[in-house]
């Protein structure tokens, strides 16, 4: 079916599953309870996973099957974002030709920044890639201006062309980002009981493209082209003296990975139509390689997963201040109360780094597969017990 | 004329002469050793065929065409396969994935964009590759992942590798090194099999002689970066100059 195997079939479900009903999923406690706020289930934080997830799928192109870590995959995203939000000032507030864009000009982007940088591999091929991302950065901060509008961020304004759609809505506001009229930022609540669950045209529409982008990335994985790409990462000799040129693959691969990031930078720019510099700064790129790292480099669901886990991080453990601790401890008495709290404080709120790092050296020393890993030896693990059971009652049967 | 020769071909590294007016011809079915003491200038020769070198002067002719100043996967495609003095193979992927990969830079050349196809609706690239194997001995272990097999199983694979895309030319470099005597006698087999198989041309460097004798039939010695004598085994074997070559002077 879709031309895929029967693992990956059941791979593409659950991962179907999971965006489209991530709403239900991420707000698994009620509205009013102290837990809410361990809630994720808001359109914007749902939008930042699956876009991220897009970006690391398609990192994960690159560096889980060719074994090239680039360190400047955040200039792509820059990119797209910045070309979508023209897309919007010039053309009109639909996304679509903003998407279709910002994948054009990060996939150009990356036919030169690839061209050059895959001359060489290894650590100095991580440091040409983050070397031309820093400039773009930089560029795009100062001398870029008329393009970027610098510190400031480009955004959308009142004076803007926007020759197929409207400078200016009735009542004189900016108009929205839309697909076809269907708002970005429209979304309906559903109230079960204390439940609250919200379901928005923005989020429905990067999961789509989000499950879209993972199909494609599963055919290219279990394609020739993937092959191909496992052998660059196994063997470059052997495949020149195979009759194979490595370059052309890796410059596709780096190509593809870009236009997946464009892809991300551009939906960005849909969900809030501004982009500013700091899309293109080395952290972002960093995030990247740490989602897929975190999550599985050269699985499939691995980099989802990471992106997921990094962003939830980033939104909720950033949000625990301490009285939100002193109100879970405080059944303690006094002096303990704030011993405790000021044990926890560093981990939480703006320290959210460092349980991420804590997090991600642990991850990386026992699970070098990620999180991925981690699954694949809880799932063995049953398994094997289930098989002793098994063998146990075995034994119990009467022997010959 | 044979299928590849090799005139007047002189390399220098700095003030090493490694290769001094190399005359070679190899003629078409043969296989053709090159035997010779360390730092003779075997591995500069071979270098040199298959485009990892270029010749200061000289040149190779492969099949009436030069293979000087192409690309060593250039002159793969011309139908010249190479075996590595340690296997190389692709040690991330299972035996039937390093099967396919030649077999696609066979059918679809230096590159090709196949990013939406399936590897496994590829139905006549997969037999071929399982009558391969077959013919290896390998096909009960072409779901292996090839970097833990042994290092006998990784030679025969590599030559299998080699072999799928039917070169004309197969050169091997030193196939037995470091082996045990009962993996060599099996590459030997290996060998000898498929050269009354297959119309293959076979040049083989090698150091051991007993591989050497059991194969060729006709052997090369190079000394010093120039052939010494050029004749079938038999004369070879009490060659005076031979003698002197391996043993020195004194002997």
């Amino acid at each position: 079916m879709l031309g895929l195997g029967k693992k990956d079939i059941t791979l593409f479900a659950v991962v179907a599953v999971l965006a489209l009903f991530a709403p239900f999923i991420l707000n698994p406690f009620p509205a009013g309870s102290s837990l809410a706020q361990f809630n994720a289930g808001y359109p914007d934080l749902m939008q930042r996973f699956v876009i991220f997830g897009i970006f690391a799928i398609g990192f994960n192109i690159l560096f889980g099957l060719t074994g090239y870590l680039s360190f400047g995959h955040a200039a792509f995203l820059g990119a797209g974002s910045y070309s979508a939000v023209w897309m919007f000032k010039l053309l009109s507030m639909n996304v679509i030709p903003a998407i279709l864009l910002s994948m054009i000009v990060a996939g150009l982007f990356a036919v030169v920044i690839g061209y050059v940088s895959l001359r060489r591999s290894g650590i100095y091929f991580s440091i040409l890639t983050l070397a031309f991302a820093q400039m773009s950065y930089n560029l795009a901060y100062s001398v870029l201006t008329p393009i970027t509008n610098g510190e400031t961020g480009l955004q959308v304004t009142l004076d803007d062309p926007r020759v197929l759609g409207q400078t200016a809505t009735a009542d004189g506001g900016i108009p929205v980002t839309n697909l076809f009229g269907l708002e970005m930022r429209h979304f309906t609540t559903l109230e079960l009981g204390p439940w609250q669950f919200q379901f928005s045209v923005g989020y429905y529409l990067c999961a789509i493209i989000m499950l879209i982008s993972f199909y494609l990335a599963i055919r290219i994985f279990r394609s020739p082209f993937g092959m191909m790409l496992r052998a660059v990462k196994s063997n470059q000799q052997r495949m020149f003296y195979t009759g194979l040129n490595a370059r052309p693959y890796t410059l596709a691969a780096f190509v593809i990975s870009g236009m997946y990031a464009g892809l991300a930078g551009g939906l960005m720019a849909s969900m809030d139509p501004l982009a500013g510099a700091e899309r293109m700064q080395w952290t972002a790129s960093g995030e990247v390689v740490l989602m897929t790292i975190l999550g599985g480099a050269g699985t499939l669901i691995g980099p989802v997963l990471g992106a997921g886990f990094i962003k939830y991080f980033e939104n909720i453990f950033s949000k625990i201040n301490d009285q939100i601790l002193h109100g879970w401890v405080a059944w303690l008495p006094d002096g303990l109360e704030d011993l405790v709290v000021a044990l926890i404080h560093p981990f939480v709120g703006k320290g959210w780094h460092l349980t991420l790092g804590l997090m991600f050296m642990l991850i990386v020393i026992f699970l070098p597969g990620g999180l991925v890993e981690g699954g694949q030896r809880i799932a063995r693990s049953l398994r094997r017990r289930k098989s002793t059971d098994d063998g146990k009652s075995a034994s119990t049967e009467p022997a010959e | 004329m044979g299928i590849l020769d090799v005139k007047d071909v002189n390399k220098r590294f700095g003030g090493l002469k490694a290769l001094s007016d190399v005359n070679l011809s190899v003629s078409e079915n043969t296989v053709h050793a090159i035997i010779g003491p360390n730092g003779a200038g075997k591995s500069t020769l071979l270098n040199c065929l298959v485009g990892k070198l270029i010749p200061d002067t000289g040149s190779v002719m492969f099949d009436g065409q030069s293979v000087l100043g192409r690309k060593p996967y250039e002159i793969n495609q011309m139908g010249i396969s190479r075996v590595f003095q340690t296997p190389e193979i692709f040690g991330d992927l299972t035996v039937m994935e390093n099967m396919m990969i030649p077999l696609f830079a066979k059918r679809d050349g230096v590159f090709r964009l196949h990013a939406i196809e399936s590897v496994s609706s590829e139905r006549g690239l997969r037999e071929q590759a399982e009558r391969m194997l077959d013919d290896v001995n390998m096909l009960d272990k072409r779901n292996m992942h090839s970097a833990s097999m042994s290092r006998g199983d990784k030679r025969r694979l590599e030559m299998a590798m080699c072999l799928v895309q039917e070169p004309r030319l197969l050169l091997l470099d030193e196939p037995t090194a470091g082996m045990a005597r009962a993996d060599t006698n099996n590459t030997i087999d290996l060998l000898k099999e498929i050269k009354t198989k297959r119309d293959i041309t076979m040049c083989i460097i090698e150091h051991d002689m007993h591989v050497v004798f059991s194969l060729a039939d006709r052997i090369t010695v190079l000394a010093q970066g120039t052939p010494l004598v050029e004749d079938v085994p038999e004369n070879i074997k009490g060659h005076p100059k031979v003698q002197e070559a391996y043993l020195g002077e004194a002997a």
